[in-house]
């Protein structure tokens, strides 16, 4: 089973929702959509599902044509960010619910309904309504509901948003087992990077309903193909300084300078972009090539056990992502060192003429 | 920032300062604590008292009701419910009120479940303005159609008929439903309809599988109120009828004979009418707040 997505454009009341998408989803594939929210994540999962049929273009499933084909010929489920299940029934009749209008006999229903309520940890719960859940037992249910028939293309648009944070850990590794087994293509939106990262499979980046790139989640993060896609592709967003490179120096603004290394020298003098991740800048000094700038910091914003150190020098802004806690008051000078060799480079109009060769990390 | 905000240490004090205050003035004044009380027992006693005074008069003989003032009946009688359950005119009324307002919540409801779900999910040219001409229906005085009404129905041969009486009050009833099923679904996410698509539901067995019972307190309250506006109709009621489908309402103004009013009976089938919506609100009780608001929450 592949979809294919060729030339597709969705416009709703004169807005340009989706723009010239062309995708192809291999048959067992898992595949994440990134990007921030309006991208278009979720009306390109209802074009796929059939809920809606696109302006232009055209859809194929197995090579076959389905453009204008309703919802319920179609062989496809999805999980929403909502945790919706049908408050009326238990969740063994909501789990059970493709099936049994599938005429699939008595016995084998409650086969796969308590197959897939053990796989999703939810069979002690079968006699339950939906309403009197937890919410993540919610999103089980509905995902149970999902899972149950076997469809060609399973949709899930950011169904772990509205979890907590352990819970949605737990359910994306879960999600990451429930899929290696499946022979179905599994669509996955998310805003995060680093969900599509914890996921693995193939990554499309979408940007304000256009594709920027789509290939295996590593290689898009890793070899971006222009300064959007890495921008999405990271959180926080990978920092963009103006430089030049001049024979055997390369500068930013003038002011910091450093020795071309031998990843940058293929490249021809002129005006640049430089990319440098934002976990790849560190407090100490970790290898010979890597420089000292002297910055201020704004402010030391803490998520988690990282912390997002905001820091600024009369030149340019930067976000630094530090491994555990740190504390730092607003304008404590920070000295920061960047690891050369660790370098994207960009040209004029955005797209990437530089990769890192050293890569790994995050 | 801090000018906007009392939250310094004198402020802070100087509120502790005022509440303690209002605390001593309280505890000093006890009866003080005894007004709100005494005025909600008022209000309750005005309101009650003519309902309480229909109640007495019915168990009252009707020389005792013409005789003076008297609290509570010293003549304890049930005769006037006697007749009304014996007489065919009286207990014809009950039944005659009751098949229409059934007919019509029936029929009322059959059309606004369709007519309010494509309200609440469907975009169509001129929804906002239909679904607003609706509502102006509710506004116009059911005496203004009471000649076409009476005029097409005894041309057609459904004068004097319940169904006359139950299709008449669909001109509000049918608005009035739409209006509030429209709310209650609106408040049902899309999502559900979707994802019961994709499971591979047909439409009406989603709509009455899954749509039906999640909106069900909804239905409650809307028949409540299309309950409640046909049974207190008594213009409509009693001008398309004669004897055949005679509303209790309008068997009530005629009692008056050659001996003069029948009080006590008018006063029995008084309190045997207020009887079943006060049964109807009883199961509804729990809604009726959310019916109000029309399903907006």
């Amino acid at each position: 089973m592949s979809l294919i997505l060729e030339n597709i454009d969705h416009v709703v009341n004169g807005a340009t929702h989706i723009e010239g998408i062309n995708l192809e989803l291999a048959p067992g594939s898992f595949n994440v959509l990134l990007g921030r929210t309006l991208a278009g994540k979720t009306t390109l999962m209802r074009l796929m599902a059939g809920l809606e049929a696109p302006t232009r273009g055209r859809i194929l499933m197995d090579g076959e044509d389905v453009t204008g084909v309703s919802v319920r010929r179609r062989n496809v489920s999805m999980v929403y960010q909502q945790f919706i299940n049908y408050p009326a029934l238990n969740v063994y009749e909501n789990i059970a619910s493709p099936l049994r209008l599938a005429k699939v006999s008595v016995g084998e229903i409650d086969r796969r309904v308590r197959e897939t309520a053990e796989m999703l940890h939810i069979e002690h719960f079968l006699d339950r309504y939906p309403l009197e859940l937890s919410g993540g037992q919610q999103q089980r249910t509905a995902m149970g509901r999902a899972l149950v028939k076997d469809a060609d293309v399973i949709l899930f648009d950011e169904p772990l948003v509205n979890l907590d944070y352990k819970l949605r850990e737990e359910l994306r590794e879960e999600l990451n087992t429930l899929f290696g087994q499946r022979n179905c293509i599994a669509v996955y939106a998310t805003t995060e990077p680093g969900e599509a990262l914890a996921l693995g499979g193939n990554t499309a980046v979408l940007h304000e309903g256009r594709l920027l790139q789509y290939g295996r989640t590593e290689d898009v993060y890793h070899r971006p193909r222009d300064i959007q896609t890495a921008e999405m592709f990271s959180e926080p967003p990978i920092n963009i300084v103006r430089g030049n490179i001049s024979g055997s120096e390369v500068s930013f603004d003038n002011r910091i300078r450093f020795p071309v290394n031998d990843d940058l020298r293929s490249l021809p003098p002129g005006e640049y972009r430089f990319g440098v991740r934002a976990s790849h800048i560190t407090l100490e000094r970790r290898a010979t090539d890597d420089i000292e700038v002297e910055m201020k910091v704004d402010i030391a914003e803490i998520s988690g056990s990282e912390t997002f150190l905001h820091v600024h020098n009369d030149l340019f802004h930067m976000t630094v992502l530090l491994e555990g806690v740190h504390e730092f008051d607003p304008d404590d000078p920070v000295a920061l060192y960047f690891p050369t060799h660790k370098v994207y480079a960009f040209d004029r109009q955005g797209a990437v003429v530089h990769i890192p060769t050293h890569l790994g990390g995050m | 920032m801090t000018d906007s905000m009392p939250h310094t240490p004198t402020a802070v004090r100087q509120r502790a300062a005022a509440a303690d205050a209002s605390r001593r003035r309280k505890s000093r004044s006890a009866p003080l604590r005894w007004r709100p009380k005494m005025l909600m027992g008022l209000y309750l006693l005005f309101v009650l008292l003519p309902i309480y005074w229909l109640l007495n008069m019915s168990f009252q003989s009707n020389t005792e009701i013409l005789g003076g003032l008297t609290l509570w009946p010293k003549d304890f009688t049930f005769e006037h419910y006697g007749k009304i359950f014996t007489t065919s005119t009286w207990y014809m009324g009950y039944l005659n009120s009751i098949a229409y307002v059934v007919m019509n919540m029936f029929i009322s409801i059959l059309v606004a479940l369709p007519a309010a779900y494509a309200f609440s999910r469907y975009k169509f040219i001129g929804d906002k303005h239909l679904f607003f001409w609706l509502l102006t229906n509710l506004m116009a005085p059911p005496a203004v159609f009471l000649l076409p009404y009476f005029q097409l129905y005894y041309t057609v041969g459904l004068f004097d008929t319940h169904i006359a009486v139950a299709l008449a009050h669909c001109l509000f009833n049918i608005p009035l439903a739409i209006w509030i099923l429209e709310g209650f679904m609106s408040g049902v996410p899309k999502e559900i309809d979707e994802t019961a698509f994709i499971d591979g539901y047909s439409f009406p067995k989603f709509f009455i599988k899954i749509f039906i019972p999640m909106i069900s307190s909804g239905i409650g309250v809307t028949l409540f109120f299309l309950f409640m506006f046909s049974w207190v109709e008594l213009l409509l009621a009693s001008t398309l009828t004669s004897t055949g489908a005679q509303p209790i309402a309008s068997v009530m103004t005629s009692t008056s004979t050659a001996s003069g009013i029948d009080w006590g009976t008018l006063a029995a089938a008084g309190v045997l009418t207020i009887l079943p919506g006060i049964l109807v609100v009883y199961f509804v009780r729990n809604h009726i707040a959310k019916g109000f608001a029309l399903g907006r929450t």
